[in-house]
């Protein structure tokens, strides 16, 4: 959808990812159908090293600030340098489920 | 008069470890709030929280209070370490437990 595509467009600007998975999981929550409310995104960037993981977690929230805003209602981050990425073999932890409480 | 900003670095700077969530700690609203309760219950620490669904003023204040733009935010002896995500990599890591007890000792 366009707000994908948007988060995708502005991440890869931002930080020049090695790996970026932009995840729409609007679906497990309590919103309509084809919502782009909630979303997962998983970046792999050497712009991350040296920098720790509170203020990256602020960089990727400031590259989305006017969608956050907007449209995006849960955004979870999962910010790594390469080498961070390499360690945990690609392992990315789930997000919880939904408990019903928003319709925002 | 109290502004909104007053009322939640009172809440936050007034207890060790604070959370602001959607819902109640017995009933929380929201799974990445629930995530965060789980993980402060898992070390038997007490802490407040404060439900920002029975209060668009903090709600929307507490995201410009910690330039943060999401709920939960988790606070400890005042500072804002984070949301749900950072919580989890830093129970997995070790390192909340650390701040937690330094916390649950002062």
């Amino acid at each position: 959808g366009p707000v994908a595509a948007s988060i995708t467009a502005k991440l890869e600007a931002a930080f020049k990812p090695d790996v970026l998975d932009v995840v729409n999981e609007s679906a497990s929550h309590n919103v309509p159908r084809g919502s782009e409310s909630h979303f997962k995104v998983v970046l792999v960037a050497h712009a991350f090293a040296s920098v720790p993981l509170l203020e990256r977690h602020r960089l990727v929230n400031e590259a989305l600030a006017d969608e956050l805003k907007g449209p995006v209602h849960a955004l979870s981050i999962v910010a790594k340098t390469p080498a961070q990425w390499a360690k945990a073999s690609g392992a990315v932890p789930p997000s919880p489920p939904c408990l019903g409480g928003s319709k925002a | 008069m109290e502004t909104t900003e007053d009322r939640i670095k009172a809440m936050v700077e007034g207890n060790k470890i604070f959370l602001f969530m959607k819902g109640s700690k017995l009933f929380p609203q929201c799974g990445f709030s629930n995530t965060a309760v789980q993980i402060l219950n898992s070390y038997n620490v007490e802490y407040e929280t404060f439900d920002v669904l029975a209060d668009n003023a903090v709600r929307d204040g507490v995201k410009t209070y910690s330039n943060w733009p999401t709920i939960p935010q988790c606070y400890i002896e005042g500072e804002f370490v984070g949301g749900c995500d950072l919580l989890i990599e830093m129970y997995q890591s070790g390192e909340l437990s650390e701040m937690v007890e330094k916390a649950a000792a002062s």
